[in-house]
């Protein structure tokens, strides 16, 4: 079971979160303006890397915050957790 | 004395406190400390169980959890059966009765063992290249004769009696195991106050110090050092001690799963105890002191009862004082056997060693042995083991230059211990993600770089002396202070690595076990490696090497170094198994814990289920609610009664328990924009006291949730959602409102359990509710259809919804819960002189039908919009976005030929057409077919004298009028298309 | 109005729960889910506290005010008060953009309390409750094997307040209770 940094509440077990997939992904702000093609990207395309990938997590047991976190899916270490809103730390900025 | 081969003195078993198990029906006794493997070695048992594949006769070879052989059957009780329990591990206690396994009819005499004589035939892959042909028998002959024939033990077949607990918990230092480096690990680690779990998997602490009698620590014997340390570690708050745990799955960061044996050694286990207990620990660091394992030798018939590891003698010896023999040989490759044989010496038993290395390599173990009286015997090798049930002898010769093989001569024997050397339990710190490395110096693997917060000490990573150990454990346990080196008597270690010992028997007759849980010997392998099996993990699935209870604990390394020498390779070359957990084998019982029975999920009930239990209801399961399906009464089917119910609700009143609906307060000056951009409809212009039914999408396109939505307010909405929707929705709505628009003024709040909520349908629901209604003017012109107030219900404040989902006049009434039954007392008490009938889900589900309402999950499976099931006209086009409104323009939505709701009435009106069932249309067509969608629901309908259905075909609503054809379990049924409405075309009987 | 006598009775979720030592149903109370944006959580409104830090609570009185989230307080109080404290948050926070919604039926509470409270209730959430870690004073929303629930701590007794939702009040209570089974006997 991982242990999660929640920003609101520090470390948290697993079992009170939510994963989200993948962070980073903008909604447009006005949809009906993009176009097909790129609008099934937004629905469905996403990233799968062997490495740190930004997530979105929900503390859904516990603060009920959403925010993003950066995982190492080869090694589920979690390198940074970050509020909503809030810029994507630099690679290597740990 | 309790058993022929208890020794006279010595033991850390309580002669005062004798026990007797019983075993395949034998009565035996021993005492309070045994396990059962001493405890049948005492009364001279070798013979304990069957082999897997050949059905060999097999004994005991170990004297701990790496244990392949002597597994058992042990009964506690009724329901308290369970299969393949190591009896190395099982401790003696009154009441215990045991039985082996894997043999009939009797372990003396057993059928299967003609599966010996066949063994050319069960090479490795047999059941791959016998059982492929003719096809059809697999399923009916080979499949379940090979299930009947093989397999360990026999599952218990009724429910278990036993309870099982669960604790979550947290310490600065796990340490696993509580040999002489876990507790000097523990020790250091705990001086300074941080919370230390020690846990180890036998009975006692203290590890290999156990059964070491010579050894001294510090100046004083080994045991009474551990024996201080574990005093020391009582005394100190900050540490938790757990016996009989073992740490079987190493996880991410530092979560480690330990089971805990609480009750099976006690004779009378107080009911209050849970069996056993899954311990889920988060450790800040872990230690992993696990300690390792010995390595049998493989050689021609090793596997015969009374061969056992060399170091097992030395514990039966000195842990049990139990002779497992009188006449023993100690076959090695290595040092750390010369203390077993001196040990059994000291005994008073008879003793020879025969070491496969030649004298020049042996260190100075020989003298010390020589020394003693004991022949020894360097430079040879065991060609085979007499005997059959029991050894009776080693055949042995001298090795000579360039490998020749001399002389044969048999020493007798009654028990044979043989060492291979060591091999560190590095499994937990495979499991969690550490690198393994290969030492040559001790030819094993060992732990090299470390992914979590983790460090092996002492044996676990290669480290064989007793001082080193200690030393090991301390810095382990404090790396930050130094501590003197504690002196130790100077362990007998080194060995040199032999694969299978040297013959000069016919290679092809010779049947030398690898691994013997799974009858696996040196040939197999050999066949695996010259059949192309190159990976290690292939040739594990195709001998299935090291696949058994015991995961190859003692087999693995002999294993790998077989196949290396085949292929010529490096052992390191040929690499490991992936190390799985658990490490030993877990109960059900432990993984499930107290989830079980009532607690298995918890059964979501509403305030009335009390009332609709007394009232005969049936249930359905609803998500997790428990929901009243229907109220049969007397001999009634569920036809009869929902016929009757329907019935009831179409012509009088229906009282029905809507409390499990999901509901949201959406509050905040921004709630209308938060709600026009959730829904498909307008908000905006709803007034306060208004209803309106709102339909969600998700940001596909497809239908999400649906529910009737009231206007409280200004700023403030009650929101209803579909009972299994309810959570699902608050998400989606918090997601968007936090992740989205966190500037928008609304916040959200669940009041899905605030309210109980009584639904009142049917002509005459206005009438029994008018008079405990106050505050609120009934009639249909202050309240009309799809409008809510607020006032007061039997003195309880109510939020009153108009609404129907029955298509009749009627009520919602919301009341905070714990009023829930009181009220709906009251109304039904009011309402009996109206023929008031209570009516489950059931009812609820045709009435809707009848009047072509939809249910999100029964009309709508995730790919279907708004205009699928003619819900289009709801969406406000004028909006300029809402959740799934660019997805309505895709171009597979807007394409023709989609699936649309339709109704169908069957030719036959008797026929109720099966939900689910698939819709073509014409059924002549050559197979296959292509169906053009299915029926989604489908009931008979009382209120029209015959069965409806809707259903999703494909260019559903051009096709109306025409014929179809649904699948029945034996045909075809004829069916009409209609529109999706059955009863009261125009709705107006809401408006009574 | 029908004079119905028994129309304003209640039914608690625990009216059959049957409770071992240390573990107790408590009856009903005034509660209501305060939201309020982050930046205006200063001071305190009608003696519930706003400024605690999350994950803990502050007691005034008989008014305990917990906060769960970051924008999210669960206000505790005497069930007689509930029109009162409505009134009053109200009037205190004015203007300030807030929302108050009655959930005083929605959950239910049990105390759980004495020398295993914390082992009882690490038979199903998987939280530190060490008394360093989880000390009187912390309140956070968190699980009880497959329950969500909000644990409290009271005091050093320990005393432990566990708040469900009504639903599942049975679950969390026989789960309690089945938890507590081992240590019943022995002390």
């Amino acid at each position: 079971m991982l242990l999660i940094p929640c920003p609101y509440c520090g470390e948290r077990p697993e079992l009170e979160f939510r994963c989200g997939g993948e962070a980073h992904i903008a909604r447009a702000a006005d949809p009906s303006a993009v176009d097909d093609g790129a609008w099934s990207e937004f629905l469905f395309s996403r990233g799968n890397p062997k490495g740190l990938y930004a997530e979105r997590w929900n503390h859904a047991h516990g603060c009920q915050r959403w925010f993003n976190a950066i995982r190492d899916t080869a090694s589920d270490r979690f390198v940074e957790s970050y509020k909503m809103g809030e810029k994507r730390p630099l690679p290597g900025g740990e | 004395m309790a058993g022929v081969n208890r020794l006279p003195r010595g033991g850390r078993i309580d002669r005062a406190k004798p026990v007797s198990i019983s075993f395949n029906g034998q009565t035996l006794s021993g005492y309070a400390g045994d396990t059962v493997a001493s405890l049948l070695l005492a009364n001279g048992i070798h013979l304990v169980g069957r082999s897997f594949k050949y059905h060999r006769p097999r004994g005991i070879l170990s004297h701990g959890s790496d244990e392949p052989n002597a597994l058992l059957s042990i009964d506690r009780g009724p329901g308290k059966i369970d299969p393949n329990n190591r009896a190395t591990v099982a401790e003696a206690r009154g009441g215990l009765v045991t039985a082996s396994q894997n043999h009939w009819p009797s372990l003396n005499f057993d059928v299967g063992a003609i599966n010996d004589r066949l063994s050319p035939i069960f090479v490795a892959g047999f059941y791959y290249k016998t059982f492929m042909w003719p096809r059809r028998f697999w399923d009916r002959v080979y499949e379940p004769n090979i299930r009947a024939a093989a397999g360990l033990g026999k599952s218990p077949d009724g429910p278990d009696a036993d309870r099982y607990g669960n604790r979550h918990a947290h310490c600065d230092v796990l340490v696993v195991g509580a040999g002489p480096a876990g507790l000097a690990a523990a020790l250091a680690a705990s001086e300074g106050g941080k919370r230390i779990i020690l846990a180890d998997e036998q009975a006692e602490f203290g590890g290999s110090l156990l059964h070491d009698v010579t050894s001294t620590v510090d100046g004083t014997a080994a045991q009474d050092w551990a024996a201080q340390a574990i005093a020391m570690l009582k005394a100190r708050e900050n540490v938790t001690l757990l016996t009989r745990t073992t740490a079987f799955g190493y996880y991410n960061h530092n979560h480690v799963a330990m089971a805990e044996r609480i009750t099976d050694h006690l004779e009378n286990a107080p009911d209050h105890l849970p069996r056993e207990r899954l311990w889920q620990v988060r450790a800040g660091a872990v230690i992993l002191a696990t300690g390792s394992h010995e390595r049998p030798l493989v050689f021609a018939d090793n596997d015969r009862p009374g061969i056992m590891l060399a170091e097992s003698i030395r514990a039966f010896v000195n842990r049990y004082a139990v002779a497992p023999g009188r006449r023993i040989v100690i076959a090695t490759s290595g040092a750390s056997a010369y203390r077993a044989a001196a040990d059994a010496h000291a005994a008073g038993l008879a003793v020879t060693v025969v070491d496969i290395r030649l004298e020049a390599d042996c260190g100075p173990e020989v003298a010390f042995v020589r020394q003693k009286g004991i022949d020894v015997l360097t430079s040879h090798t065991v060609i085979a083991a007499t005997g059959r049930k029991r050894v009776t002898g080693l055949i042995v010769a001298p090795l000579g230059s360039e490998g020749r093989v001399g002389a044969r001569r048999t020493l007798a024997a009654d028990c044979v211990g043989m060492s291979g050397g060591w091999t560190p339990s590095v499994h937990l710190f495979s499991q969690s993600r550490g690198k393994l490395r290969f030492d040559d110096a001790i030819d094993a693997f060992v732990p090299g770089q470390s992914v979590q917060a983790e460090r092996s000490a002492g044996a676990a990573r290669g480290s064989y002396d007793l001082a080193d150990c200690i030393a090991d454990g301390f810095a382990a346990g404090d790396p930050l202070t130094a501590r003197p080196r504690l002196a130790a008597t100077p362990s007998l270690t080194g060995f040199q690595p032999v694969r299978i010992l040297p013959t000069d028997a016919d290679a092809t007759r010779v049947r030398a076990f690898v691994d013997f849980q799974n009858d696996v010997t040196a040939k197999d392998i050999g066949l695996a490696v010259r059949e192309g099996f190159e990976s290690v993990e292939h040739v594990k699935r195709y001998t299935t090497t090291g696949m058994a209870t015991d995961q190859g604990k003692t087999s693995n390394m002999n294993a790998l170094g077989l196949m290396a020498g085949i292929q010529g390779k490096a052992l390191p070359a040929v690499g490991t198994t992936t190390f799985r957990p658990p490490y030993t084998p877990v109960t059900f019982g432990t993984l499930v814990g107290p989830a079980k029975n009532a607690l298995f999920d918890p059964a979501r009930i509403t305030p009335i289920h009390g009332w609709a239990k007394e009232h005969g209801a049936e249930f359905e399961n609803v998500g997790l609610w428990k929901r009243a399906w229907y109220f049969p009464q007397g001999r009634e089917t569920m036809h009869e009664a929902v016929a009757r119910e329907c019935k009831a609700v179409r012509e009088g009143v229906g009282i029905f328990d809507a409390s499990t609906l999901g509901k949201i307060e959406v509050v905040g000056p921004d709630a209308a924009e938060f709600m026009n951009r959730i829904y498909i409809n307008a908000w905006t212009k709803l007034k306060p006291g208004a209803c309106r039914y709102g339909l969600m999408l998700k940001e596909d396109g497809f239908i999400m949730d649906d529910g009737v939505v009231a206007r409280l307010a200004e700023d403030r909405f009650h929101v209803t959602t579909t009972t299994g929707g309810a959570a699902r929705v608050l998400q989606h709505m918090e997601d968007y409102l936090q992740t989205e628009w966190p500037d928008l003024r609304v916040f959200l709040t669940s009041i899905t359990e605030q309210y109980a909520v009584i639904a009142l349908q049917g002509p005459k629901a206005r009438e029994v509710i008018a008079p405990l209604v106050s505050d609120i003017d009934l009639s249909g012109e202050a309240f009309p259809h799809m409008t809510v107030r607020t006032g007061f219900i039997c003195g309880v404040p109510t939020r009153l919804f108009r609404v129907s989902f029955t298509g009749e006049l009627g009520f919602e009434i919301n009341v905070p819960s714990d009023h829930g039954r009181a009220v709906w007392e009251a109304i039904y008490e009011r309402g009996r002189a109206f023929g008031i009938t209570p009516y489950g889900t059931e009812t609820m589900h045709v009435l809707r039908a009848e009047r072509g309402f939809i249910i999100v999950g029964q009309e709508t499976d995730g790919t279907v919009t708004p205009d699928d099931v003619g819900l289009g006209g709801m969406i406000a086009k004028a909006k300029p976005d809402f959740v799934g409104k660019r997805s309505l323009a895709r171009p597979d939505i807007v394409a023709a030929g989609r699936k649309q709701l339709i109704g169908l009435v069957t030719d036959d009106p008797s026929l109720v057409l099966d939900e689910g069932a698939q819709i073509i249309d014409d059924r002549h067509r050559p197979v296959p077919i292509k169906a053009l969608g299915h029926v989604t629901s489908s009931y008979w309908s009382a209120a029209c004298g015959r069965s409806i259905a809707l259903a999703l075909v494909a260019g559903g609503r051009e096709r109306m009028g025409e014929t179809l054809y649904v699948t029945t379990p034996d045909s075809f049924a004829a069916a009409r298309v209609t529109a999706p409405v059955f009863f009261d075309e125009k709705g107006a009987r809401v408006h009574a | 109005m029908l004079e119905t006598p028994n129309a304003a009775r209640r039914v608690s979720a625990f009216a059959d729960a049957v409770s071992p030592a240390g573990i107790r149903p408590l009856p009903g109370a005034a509660r209501f889910a305060l939201r309020l944006r982050e930046a205006d959580a200063t001071g305190e409104a009608a003696g519930f506290r706003l400024d605690q830090p999350l994950n803990t609570f502050a007691a005034q009185g008989d008014r305990l005010s917990l906060r769960l989230g970051p924008n999210e307080w669960l206000l505790i109080g005497p069930e007689a008060d509930a029109d009162a404290i409505a009134a009053e948050i109200a009037a205190a926070l004015g203007t300030r953009f807030h929302t108050l919604v009655d959930i005083g039926h929605r959950n239910v509470a049990i105390e759980v309390k004495g020398p295993h409270a914390a082992d009882i209730l690490n038979a199903g959430c998987p939280l530190d409750l060490f008394d360093a870690r989880f000390p009187t004073g912390t309140a956070t929303r968190t699980l009880l094997g497959k329950a969500e629930i909000v644990l409290m701590r009271l005091d050093d007794a320990p005393t432990y307040r566990v708040e469900c939702w009504r639903s599942f009040a049975t679950y969390v209570h026989d789960f309690l209770t089945e938890a507590a089974q081992e240590f019943d006997a022995g002390t």
